[in-house]
């Protein structure tokens, strides 16, 4: 048994059962903190398949800000920590079923597909350097790079103005 | 009629059974017999520990470059096969080969990768609690110090130096409290959030060539994603204790940290556009030769983008001026108001672990790593020498340890800055970010960027560029002069300093 | 079981999708919608990344998953403005309540 299946199988439980604990966990926190699991487990297993730099931006922008900001949300909103969501037995039938039937029907279609093999007989294992990311950032991808940043520019100017005490 | 509610029962002291009492009984046993000689050679048994943890330490990392030495050459020469166990013959057939001297059975356990894996994640975790504990007492006798006290003199004997020893066998001896109605598992998760990102962070930086537990091309992001996601634990210990000042504490971290996140990494892409690598050890390598080609006098922008890294580092590290998270005065003690015992240590633990991490990054980008400043003057050939050449090299011209008493004169920086700077406020933290620093850092990356980028690569621009380096290597070197002048003025006349109440008569009880 | 493959990977993101799906419907809080979101998003990243390792080559799945994670950040930040201003409106963040046009 090599080191990637022990890490594969510790961080895609992890991973699957802190989901499944967003779920069922009725604290909006305690969610949170599950998802910092689920959020830590996607990083570690983009490290394992070599994307090492698309790990550490994982680490960085959801585990670090983005799932900071959704705290922050949280305890600027929350009444106090003993709000629980109390769901209706008739919803949480409802989802389970469709949660189910979605789990069975994409799983047993991704099975049986037969995906592509790759163009090269074997598959690249290593690691790209982080140069090439930057490097097809600026060639290949410039018009998306450039859009994803004139609409970062307006996300952050929306969002000064949705959340500035007085407009009118 | 006569019941009387105690809410704390009398129940006398408490006895200890079996295996606690025989534990107990020795330990008194042990300090009668060594109390006189610990008291009176404290200092030279402390530096002795030091030192011999330093040679333990080099001693391990020899025998793992060792191990892996012996791995390659068994592989090159196809007597094993890649990825398989080596047998203790084989292992000696490679040593004999090689002309080493290290025997097979010591070097047999260490071939697996797994092996090494945890004694790395042993040896940072024992640094980082050595380090804390004796940064607490530094820090309490540096305050003691600035205030003209002597801080902690008393245990062990040479300026208390078990001051940090005792209080933490207070810590985990005492009752861990968890209030009544707080979220109990976060409250217990939230000192942990706090430190095993910071013990994760410690797995990427770099001590030394070859002293890293993992090489990686993204070092640098990977420390800064652990840097952030210590607030977390920080967020939910706050929001756990289910008390209003430790939810302020935390609020206040979680803007504090996020919006100081921008400037930190803002100044640290400076020095690593100029080096062209997220690793580590390339930003190491850059910068070798001694002080003037240190990346802090590269240019007038790296300059300023060290003093950016340092102001930002501070505020993420929450420390003074910028504690706003635990403010005493305001918040009773922020997010940790309610924290007692062991889990309270864990988070000062984190937090002088981070404090070490942010003075390492700055160490490794700006100021040269792990040389010396005057390592252009080592003898050819002394660093892969005989032993006692590296180990002269080591100490004296490159290495690990030069690593740390860089990081421990920035750790001493920062808790200089903490006693003699009074605390901000909090709009006034976050206007110094978004409104001075930010601007700030973008100014700098852009001047930056049209220093390396755009200067005509004439020979007349080459000197003026070379000259301005050189000035400001100067500058460095005398305001690095005067900063410890300083200090060693100040510590040297300590005594003097303290209050007359202290000096001249005797402590009470001796 | 034991050699690791793109198969392993779909499967788990694919539970993590369904979780999100599941979080998107049962939760009552603003900020619980906007998890689900994020749960299905890292889902499509890990089936981008794994695909571009196993099937595709290159860079192609990486590149996606940085955008995608670049449009993830953007979103969180505009959808806790609007959580903030209608807590500010309505003194919570039930999305029940939202159901006035006017507000």
């Amino acid at each position: 048994m090599s080191l990637e299946t022990v890490v594969f199988y510790i961080f895609g439980g992890l991973m699957v059962v802190s989901s499944l604990a967003i779920v069922v966990s009725r604290s909006i926190v305690r969610s949170a903190v599950w998802l910092l699991g689920t959020l830590v487990s996607a990083g570690v297993l983009y490290f394992l398949l070599s994307a090492n730099f698309l790990g550490a931006i994982q680490l960085i922008v959801y585990a670090g800000g983005i799932l900071i900001l959704i705290v922050f949300g949280v305890m600027l909103t929350a009444k106090s920590p003993y709000v629980r969501f109390n769901a209706r037995p008739r919803e949480i039938a409802i989802t389970a079923l469709v949660g189910v039937i979605l789990f069975a029907g994409l799983s047993g279609l991704m099975l049986a597909t037969d995906w592509p093999a790759i163009p090269d007989a074997a598959p690249e294992r290593e690691v790209r350097p982080v140069a090439d990311i930057g490097r097809s950032l600026l060639t290949q991808y410039l018009i998306p790079f450039e859009l994803v940043s004139v609409l970062l520019l307006a996300v952050m100017i929306g969002a000064a103005y949705l959340a500035s005490p007085e407009k009118k | 009629m006569t019941d009387v509610y105690v809410p704390w029962p009398d129940r006398g002291p408490k006895q200890f059974r079996g295996p606690a009492k025989l534990i107990a009984a020795l330990a008194v046993s042990i300090y009668r017999v060594f109390r006189l000689p610990i008291r009176r050679l404290a200092g030279l048994i402390l530096f002795a520990a030091v030192g011999g943890g330093c040679v333990f330490a080099w001693a391990v990392f020899l025998l793992f470059r060792t191990v892996l030495q012996v791995q390659a050459h068994l592989v090159a020469t196809g007597e094993v096969p890649v990825g398989k166990s080596i047998g203790l013959e084989k292992l000696r057939l490679g040593i004999e080969q090689l002309e080493l001297l290290t025997p097979a059975w010591l070097l047999w356990p260490f071939q697996w990768l797994v092996v090494r894996d945890v004694i790395g994640v042993i040896g940072a975790i024992a640094f980082v609690s050595l380090l804390a504990m004796y940064a607490i007492w530094w820090e309490r006798k540096t305050a003691g110090h600035i205030q003209s006290r002597l801080g902690p003199m008393r245990v062990g004997g040479w300026h208390g130096w078990s001051q940090s020893l005792a209080d933490g066998i207070k810590c985990i001896a005492k009752e861990d409290f968890i209030p009544d109605r707080a979220d109990r598992p976060l409250f217990r998760l939230a000192p942990y959030l706090c430190f095993v990102p910071v013990v994760i962070a410690f797995m990427a930086l770099p001590f030394g060539v070859y002293w890293v537990f993992r090489e990686l091309d993204v070092a640098l992001l990977v420390i800064l994603a652990m840097l952030s996601i210590d607030v977390m634990g920080v967020l939910i210990g706050g929001w756990a204790s289910n008390n209003k000042w430790s939810v302020y504490g935390a609020m206040r971290e979680a803007c504090q940290v996020v919006s100081y996140e921008i400037p930190l990494g803002m100044s640290l892409l400076i020095p690593i556009m100029v080096v062209g690598s997220l690793s580590l050890s390339k930003a190491a390598e850059f910068q070798q030769g001694g002080w003037f080609n240190w990346l802090a006098w590269h240019s007038p922008w790296t300059f300023a983008a060290m003093f950016v890294y340092f102001i930002a580092a501070v505020a993420s590290c929450k420390r003074a001026p910028f504690d706003l998270p635990e403010a005493e005065s305001e918040l009773v003690a922020g997010f940790h108001t309610e924290y007692s015992g062991f889990r309270w240590a864990v988070f000062f633990f984190a937090e002088y672990a981070a404090m070490f991490v942010v003075s390492g990054l700055l160490v490794i980008l700006f100021l040269g790593a792990w040389d010396a400043p005057w390592v252009a003057l080592a003898p050819e050939g002394w660093k892969d020498g005989a032993l006692w050449q590296q180990l002269v090299y080591g100490v004296v011209f490159s290495g690990p340890l030069w690593f740390v008493f860089k990081c421990l004169f920035f750790i001493y920086l920062q808790m200089w800055m903490r006693w003699t700077l009074p605390r901000l406020r909090i709009d006034q933290v976050l206007y110094s970010c978004v409104q001075v620093m930010l601007p700030l850092t973008m100014l700098v990356l852009l001047c930056s960027v049209f220093w390396e980028l755009w200067l005509p690569s004439s020979l007349a621009a080459f000197w003026v560029t070379k000259v301005i380096s050189i000035v400001l290597a100067l500058i460095g070197a005398v305001g690095a002069i005067a900063v410890l002048y300083v200090a060693y003025a100040g510590f040297s006349r300590r005594r003097a300093l303290v209050g007359s109440q202290a000096v001249g008569r005797p402590l009470p009880g001796g | 079981m034991l050699e690791i493959g793109l198969s392993h990977y779909l499967i788990v993101s694919a539970f993590v999708f369904c979780a999100g799906i599941a979080v998107m419907t049962l939760k009552r809080n603003a900020v619980g919608i906007l998890i689900g979101a994020e749960l299905v998003l890292n889902a499509a990243n890990l089936n981008f990344i794994a695909c571009g390792r196993y099937r595709v080559g290159g860079l192609d799945g990486q590149i996606a998953a940085a955008f995608v994670i670049v449009l993830a950040a953007a979103e969180a930040a505009i959808a806790l403005a609007i959580f903030l201003s209608f807590y500010n409106s309505h003194a919570t963040i039930d999305v029940d309540h939202g159901d006035a046009l006017k507000g």
